[in-house]
């Protein structure tokens, strides 16, 4: 497996759309900060950007590298080589490259403008883990979809759609349940809500850290007593480690029963 | 050599093989005709692994193929369609090959062999086709297993290289390996090969030398032979 991450990794540094990304982040780094010249306004503005973005690269990504390396894929698969370690090596080369753009991206300008003397350090750091963590939730579900589909369009199709269903639709229909029951107590309903899908677990982590709480009300107060605590923090993690493996082992057992 | 005993694949609704039986001993070229969709790439495809079989068991050089890779070291493979990570260079994705199996190979008489120098530090997204299949070729003959494997090698291929890799052939022959090539060029398959197996509708039809079919559809010349297999 190693063998085949470190030629993906090196295949996937070299691509002009790393470098896209990673310029991408580095200029809304700098810029946000220019013109902010606050570093924790400029943490939620760059959250609510990866919050949505990097799981929407992330899939976009993971089909376009899974389709685009499929003739390739068929050497390697003539090679003694186990297929799980060929599955598991680009997906974690795609996943280790995309998060390395992230990180660097958004860490680069942050640097700069003294990241390490500010106290804020702490909110950053949870705002790149959680990019890291969609970054790899969402790839590994993106091959997922890809391995089901032979059809290129329609896999991007599936794959548009599961990003729009967890970024939007889901967000959509959590609110409208919370409108519609606002007579019941809901506070149980919804940190099981948030808990369940990665990208609002992430933002509401990283809304917590940065102590703006108070803006939730009442709920916030809830999500506040469970968050902050280790038990909480806990379950998150637990969660987001969850929405990784789960597709990550599913990789590997369609993967084992596909025909190439 | 290869052990193939009752092989069913179905894809969907297609029955692409019907309980193959066959058996490969002999040394030489071995070349797998039959039209378009009778199962000649699927059935080659099985001996590799990377179509999984419905049933039926398949072994190689005595091992049974199921969940074990390591048999496909003694196995080189040409895929029909040479496509490649489009930002590695020539000579990184042959370093890496190398760096796959671990074996003796002679890579560099293969690249003097295809004139491939001046691409070497070349990314293979900006090759043309035909220097990609050169690619494809290089990577596959340059180790030395006693089994290869071709799908349509000549696809792409100038006139030059063609001749060339008749030579790799008959080279690969000589040295005691067994070949197995599909193609659709006739031509090229009565030069080359010493046996026919003529896959119809996922079975075997004809499996002997050209000689035998000639003489078994009473046909002088090969291509009418297979021709009137068809009708």
């Amino acid at each position: 497996m190693g063998k085949i991450l470190k030629y993906s990794f090196y295949d996937l540094m070299r691509s002009r759309w790393s470098y896209v990304y990673f310029v991408f982040y580095l200029l809304l780094g700098f810029t946000l900060l220019f013109l902010n010249n606050d570093l924790s306004k400029a943490v939620i503005t760059l959250m609510n950007v990866i919050i949505i973005l990097v799981p929407l690269i992330g899939t976009i990504f993971g089909v376009m590298y899974y389709y685009n390396s499929k003739e390739f894929t068929e050497l390697l698969l003539a090679q003694p080589l186990n297929r799980s370690s060929i599955f598991l090596g680009q997906y974690l080369g795609v996943a280790l490259s995309l998060s390395l753009s992230l990180v660097l991206g958004i860490g680069i300008p942050f640097v700069f403008y003294g990241l390490f003397k500010s106290t804020v350090i702490w909110d950053f750091s949870l705002l790149l883990i959680s990019g890291t963590f969609l970054t790899f939730i969402f790839t590994s579900l993106a091959f997922n979809i890809a391995l089901s589909n032979e059809n290129k369009i329609k896999g991007f199709g599936y794959a548009i759609l599961l990003w729009m269903l967890l970024a939007i639709v889901y967000d959509g229909v959590f609110l409208m349940s919370l409108i519609i029951f606002e007579d019941y107590p809901l506070d149980k309903l919804s940190l099981v809500g948030t808990i369940l899908n990665p990208i609002d677990l992430s933002r509401t982590l990283i809304l917590l850290k940065l102590d703006i709480s108070a803006l939730l009300g009442y709920t916030g107060a809830v999500f506040k007593k469970f968050f902050g605590t280790n038990y909480g923090l806990f379950i998150s993690f637990l969660s987001l480690g969850l929405w990784v493996i789960v597709p990550t082992i599913k990789i590997v057992l369609k993967s084992s029963k596909k025909d190439f | 050599m290869v052990e193939i005993q009752n092989l069913h694949k179905i894809f969907g609704k297609n029955t692409v093989l019907s309980g193959i039986n066959l058996t490969i001993n002999q040394k030489g070229i071995i070349a797998i005709l039959g039209p378009n969709g009778s199962g000649k790439t699927t059935l080659i495809k099985s001996i590799l692994g990377m179509v999984i079989p419905d049933s039926g068991e398949i072994s190689v050089f005595d091992q049974n193929i199921k969940n074990n890779p390591t048999y496909r070291n003694q196995i080189d493979y040409l895929p029909q369609i040479a496509n490649f990570p489009s930002n590695l260079k020539v000579r990184e994705l042959i370093k890496m090959i190398k760096d796959l199996r671990r074996q003796s190979h002679h890579d560099r008489d293969l690249i003097e062999f295809f004139q491939l120098q001046p691409f070497l530090d070349k990314k293979l997204g900006t090759l043309s086709g035909g220097t990609k299949q050169k690619v494809n070729i290089l990577l596959t003959f340059m180790f030395d297993s006693p089994l290869i494997i071709l799908d349509e090698p000549t696809t792409g291929l100038d006139p030059i290289s063609l001749i060339r890799l008749k030579e790799l052939i008959r080279s690969a022959k000589k040295s005691g390996k067994t070949i197995l090539i599909t193609s659709h060029i006739l031509n090229f398959v009565e030069e080359v090969s010493d046996e026919i197996i003529f896959l119809l509708e996922g079975k075997i039809y004809f499996k002997g030398s050209i000689k035998d079919l000639k003489l078994k559809t009473k046909k002088q010349d090969f291509e009418h032979a297979i021709a009137s297999i068809l009708t």
